[in-house]
């Protein structure tokens, strides 16, 4: 495994789940399934003394260090990172704001394609997580449980026959499984019915949230919708009761599409051919703004107004973050700097010279 | 006043945490303010809705609660409740009254349907659970409850004691 100077690499590389690839991509931006894992005995990390810690570190480490698929992933230890490589890996989807919370001997590995990252020391010992693109999550439960099985026989988890893996907080408790899609459901905000959406939902315990995961609003039309029961249900039945709903929801989100687009071409037209305008000319746009117009474009590519590489709106929709124009920079900027720099960005971005 | 995180710009935002009885007062400025807004929400998100469910679930048993202690991490129920995280793994064994209540609030059900982590031993404990259960089925089918009852016992045995013997057998 590589040390932690590879991160910069990544800036390089556009991630796997944001290829645009896989099953019904045209709405389904990514899926993902999580592992919660614990060590038996040893405390949780809030509840953890720095040798408890340090031991949960050093147990888990080797294990990992073991597995063949990770042989070329990249070891980072989180704790010792300046912030801003923290929020970069945030804003990429490869840690949880939990684990860039300070504190010591939090660590993660990443796959080399990202699909797979493992934390250590999150709120449970282990989160494995495993990230794709398009409507994949039978695949992505297929890599985790590979993984898992692989660090079950290294490791020994906290497992009760009675109620399943045991994790700090009892809402992860039995799967320790959280499966999530990311879809994006213009049309449905458009026609205002995605509050009904969420509302139903919500009722068949399914939880939505927006585009930067946990806690935080939806923006440009992006919506994560995860499962919320771990116990009870199978990982397969939770994963299959998912898909029914998600299955609905494109279904919804094409016939609001169909619907619009023979009935009002024009407002949909003008819409995206105005967000089109503004991306290529403005001199200072902020994240919101940016991720708007950016989904606006989006669909204009996915209903073939617009000819565009997905990959190219997806790429912006990460980089226009302020970790990641930081990166790019090489250096810290102020808010009114990164909105100078978002603009050029996606200027350049969408061939624009001027 | 300047604020107290950057101290470069005015302080318009004052703010009073109390955690664990402690007071401490803050003075932000807008920008500090909204960063500091998003870590609070996060504290009074689930924690404190498990803190209730977990006294709720307690309910006519609240005197048992009191003194109950997970001796592998020393966290009390208090401290669970107030905390809406467990300590440890032996938690769930110490709490083990208020746990199936508890759970089943939060996901409808306390029995945990699925696999369990790849190792032969768990294995081998699986099968044998399976082999219960089916005696059970048909035992309850040829209505013999007593002997029903006693497979009952033993696959609840099997369970908490295989929790308890991998405890004590292989932490090191």
């Amino acid at each position: 495994m590589e040390k932690k100077n590879k991160i910069d690499q990544l800036l390089n590389q556009l991630g796997a789940w944001l290829q645009g690839t896989g099953q019904d991509s045209d709405i389904v931006v990514s899926s993902r399934v999580r592992f919660a894992r614990n060590l038996k005995g040893l405390p949780f990390y809030h509840w953890a003394d720095e040798s408890k810690k340090k031991e949960v570190y050093e147990i888990v480490k080797e294990a990992l260090f073991d597995i063949p698929e990770l042989k070329n992933g990249i070891w980072v230890d989180i704790s010792e990172l300046p912030d801003l490589d923290k929020y970069f890996l945030l804003e990429r989807h490869l840690v949880s704001r939990e684990l860039v919370e300070k504190g010591p001997y939090k660590a993660c590995v990443i796959g080399d394609q990202e699909i797979i990252s493992i934390m250590i020391n999150e709120e449970d010992h282990i989160r494995l997580q495993v990230l794709e693109s398009g409507l994949s999550l039978l695949s992505a439960l297929d890599i985790a449980r590979r993984i898992d099985a692989q660090l079950a026989r290294r490791l020994n988890y906290a497992f009760s026959y009675e109620w399943g893996y045991l994790t700090a907080c009892p809402t992860n408790t039995g799967t320790g499984l959280r499966a999530s899609v990311m879809l994006h459901l213009p049309l449905l905000v458009f026609t205002k019915q995605i509050a009904n959406v969420v509302n139903t939902i919500a009722k068949l315990s399914f939880t939505t949230r927006g585009f930067y995961g946990e806690g935080t609003e939806a923006s440009g039309n992006f919506f994560q919708i995860s499962n919320q029961v771990t116990l009870g249900r199978s990982e397969e039945e939770i994963v299959e009761n998912l898909l029914k709903v998600i299955d609905q929801v494109i279904s919804y989100e094409r016939q609001a599409r169909e619907k619009v687009y023979t009935q009002d071409r024009f407002t949909l037209d003008d819409q995206i051919y105005r967000s089109y305008g503004m991306l290529k000319y403005a001199r200072i746009m902020n994240s919101k703004e940016a991720i708007e117009l950016l989904s606006n474009l989006r669909l204009g590519k996915e209903l073939g107004i617009i000819d565009t590489d997905v990959r190219n709106i997806n790429e912006l929709l990460l980089l226009i973050q302020p970790a990641h124009l930081q990166k790019i920079e090489g250096k810290k900027l102020t808010m009114k700097e990164r909105d100078i720099k978002r603009a050029e960005l996606i200027r350049k971005r969408l061939g624009q010279e001027v | 006043m300047l604020c107290d995180i950057c101290g470069k710009k005015e302080a318009t935002v004052h703010l009073t945490e109390i955690i664990n009885g402690k007071v401490t007062e803050l003075h932000l400025c807008e920008e500090c303010a909204r960063e500091k807004g998003a870590q609070m929400e996060q504290h009074f998100g689930i924690a404190d809705l498990l803190a209730g469910l977990a006294d709720l679930s307690s309910g006519l048993e609240i005197k048992e609660d009191v003194g109950l202690k997970c001796e592998n991490c020393g966290m009390t129920y208090e401290d669970f409740k107030r905390v809406g995280k467990f300590g440890c793994s032996e938690c769930y064994l110490a709490f083990k009254k208020n746990v199936p209540s508890l759970l089943k609030r939060i996901h409808g059900s306390a029995r945990y349907v699925g696999e369990g982590p790849q190792t032969e031993e768990y294995e081998l404990v699986r099968d044998e659970l399976q082999e219960l259960r089916k005696q059970l089925q048909q035992a309850i089918e040829r209505e013999e409850y007593e002997r029903a009852a006693e497979i009952r016992d033993k696959i609840k045995e099997l369970e908490r004691n295989k929790n308890r013997e991998s405890k004590d057998g292989k932490e090191e």
